[in-house]
Order: structure tokens, then C-alpha cells, then sequence
């Protein structure tokens, strides 16, 4: 297809991507269709979680590493289930060494289990400590302009605020703060959670975002390959209409035929 | 001698690297990061590094998650 302008690509800590759907790797049935949903959401950035490894059980279980190889993806581990700024460096260390020196992380330090809302607290001390350790960190956080510029300040490469809760499929709750937040931003800025359906992330792309970011709205749908396929197509329209500048909103009619050659005039 | 390995309590016999525990977990060309006490221990230096009693080993990989 060829289009009246280039959009550039998607550029993070000076790392570029063709996609703009940034996926998770939780909550699927297995591998395989963990495998085949981000074939199909056409993402090249996948995140996932570090976690124990299982000692003495399932010596044989699948290495996610294994599906979402190294060598197609760009992984993004994340620091999920971390709530203290210790827990999230030192997780984001393990991932480094995990990925040979990799340093994209992204971080989330969270508030409690009930909301799984940001510690915004936890969150700038980790920024701080992981930006002058090297890696390069993209945040969760709250949809807060301020802690946004703060997290900026720090020397986050991609701010990334909630839609609405992690999990809860509620879309973009507070556009009016998320706008706030893309004025100001010199970072990409990426909705990170809250998605539910295509339209959801349509809407953050037409306003302006960067990116999407999302898991359970893929691999909760009944059918997560054909909603991958959905969201892919969702986050190229939102960013086309947001290029191509929508229409003004009026409040009146306006024909779309002429007035002029009408049969009856 | 005695070690916390992910989390739980753990018997060694004496003077045995990091290696050697990799190997008798059935971890061994597993794509793990360790840590020990707190710091990471990089893939390079695990045939030199002895364990020693008290030590918190932490063993991870990589699961799905968002």
C-alpha cells in the first residue's frame, strides 16, 4: 500500500520498530498459542516476567525463550510483581544477565494485589537507580502528567500510563489526562494496560500515542490469534487516522452531496 | 553445609561451585540467571564461584507475563 506520507517508526532509546503493538507473553493456554498470537499481532517487542525456576519438577517444561526467540524479538523483560524499588532492580539485573547484557527493561513497581496500581513512590527510586546503572527503562506508571515529566526527568526512554487496571479490559478511562500527559511528553509515551478490545487501542493511537502494550486483551479472548490479528490491524488504523488528521467535530449537519443539480430544485 | 536456594533450605556437600550446582539440578545449557546474596553472579565466573554455608542462591528464567 502506498500512502501520501512515511510515517517513521517507533523509536525507543534510539532502537527502532516497524510495529507499534508491543505484546505479553502471560495468561495463554501454552506456548503454541502464545507463539501463534504474537505471530499474529505482528508485534516486535515481547514482553515477559522473571520468575524461580522450577527445581527438580518438569526439568523438561518449555523455555518461553524457547517460542519468542531472542533472535526475532526484541524482549522487554519486565519487573511485574515487584512492589518495592529493591525487588524491581534486582530483577531487571537478573534479566540483564539472563539476556547477556540486554539493558531494555520494562519496569512497574506495584501499589497492591487489589488494584496492581503503580507505587509511583517505588517506581521514581527504581527509574533512578536502573537509568544510572545503564539500562534503558520503559515505565509503567500512572496516567499523572506530573509523575510522567518526573519519571522523563529521570531518564525513563518510554513513559508508559495505564489505560484503566491491569487485567480489567476497561479502556482508556481518563483520555483527558492521557492527552495531558502526549502534550508534554518528549519520550514516546505507550499505554500500558487497561486494554479490552481494537477500539481501545485505536482510540490511544488516534490521540497520539506511540505505542500499545498489551497482554490480557489477546490472550483473554475467546480467540486470542484472531483478536492478535484484530489489534494489529486496530493500532495501524489509529495510527493512520492520527497522521491523516481527523475532521473537525461540528454541531451541526453537513451534506456530504452537493445542494447544487438536486432533481427538484 | 547449608544454603537457601530459591527461597528454600538446601544441603550441599562441601566445597562446590556454582557450576556444580547447575549441573546437579539438571539446569545445565539453560538459559537461568543466579544470583548469590543479592548480587548477580554472571554466566562467566560460575565455575569459579564456591558456595559457601548461608548463602541465598536465587536461580530465575524467563515465564510469560505482561
Amino acid at each position: 500500500m502506498s500512502l501520501p506520507f512515511e510515517d517513521s517508526p517507533l523509536t525507543v532509546a534510539g532502537r527502532r520498530f516497524a510495529s507499534r503493538l508491543l505484546v505479553g507473553t502471560g495468561k495463554y493456554r501454552d506456548v503454541e498459542e502464545t507463539g501463534a498470537a504474537i505471530a499474529a499481532s505482528g508485534a516486535d517487542v515481547v514482553t515477559f516476567a522473571v520468575r524461580r525456576t522450577n527445581l527438580g519438577q518438569n526439568p523438561d517444561e518449555a523455555n518461553l525463550l524457547d517460542t519468542i526467540s531472542p533472535e526475532r524479538y526484541t524482549l522487554l523483560p519486565n519487573t511485574a510483581g515487584c512492589y518495592t524499588a529493591k525487588d524491581a532492580v534486582r530483577t531487571c539485573r537478573l534479566a540483564r544477565e539472563l539476556l547477556d547484557g540486554h539493558n531494555l527493561v520494562k519496569l512497574e513497581v506495584l501499589g497492591d494485589e487489589k488494584t496492581l496500581y503503580p507505587n509511583v513512590v517505588e517506581t521514581l527510586a527504581a527509574a533512578e537507580t536502573l537509568v544510572n546503572d545503564g539500562f534503558d527503562v520503559m515505565v509503567y506508571t500512572s496516567d499523572d502528567p506530573i509523575v510522567a515529566k518526573e519519571l522523563e526527568r529521570r531518564g525513563c526512554c518510554a513513559i508508559m500510563p495505564l489505560g484503566s487496571l491491569i487485567g480489567s479490559g476497561n479502556g482508556l478511562l481518563n483520555p483527558a489526562t492521557l492527552a495531558l500527559i502526549l502534550e508534554q511528553a518528549e519520550v514516546p509515551v505507550l499505554v500500558d494496560a487497561g486494554i479490552g478490545t481494537a477500539s481501545d487501542a485505536a482510540l490511544a493511537m488516534e490521540m497520539g500515542c506511540d505505542g500499545v502494550l498489551m497482554n490480557s486483551a489477546i490472550a483473554h479472548a475467546t480467540h486470542p490469534v484472531m483478536m492478535a490479528n484484530a489489534m494489529r490491524k486496530a493500532i495501524e488504523a489509529g495510527r493512520e487516522a492520527y497522521l491523516a488528521e481527523r475532521m473537525p467535530r461540528r454541531a451541526q449537519a453537513s451534506p456530504s452531496s452537493p445542494f447544487a443539480g438536486r432533481i427538484n430544485a | 553445609m547449608q544454603i537457601e536456594l530459591n527461597g528454600e533450605p538446601r544441603t550441599l556437600g562441601e566445597d562446590r561451585t556454582l557450576t556444580d550446582l547447575v549441573e546437579s539440578l539438571g539446569l545445565a545449557g539453560r538459559r537461568i540467571a543466579i544470583e548469590v546474596n543479592e548480587e548477580i553472579v554472571p554466566r562467566s565466573q560460575h565455575a569459579q564461584t564456591r558456595l559457601n554455608a548461608g548463602d541465598r542462591v536465587e536461580i530465575v528464567h524467563a515465564i510469560g507475563g505482561g
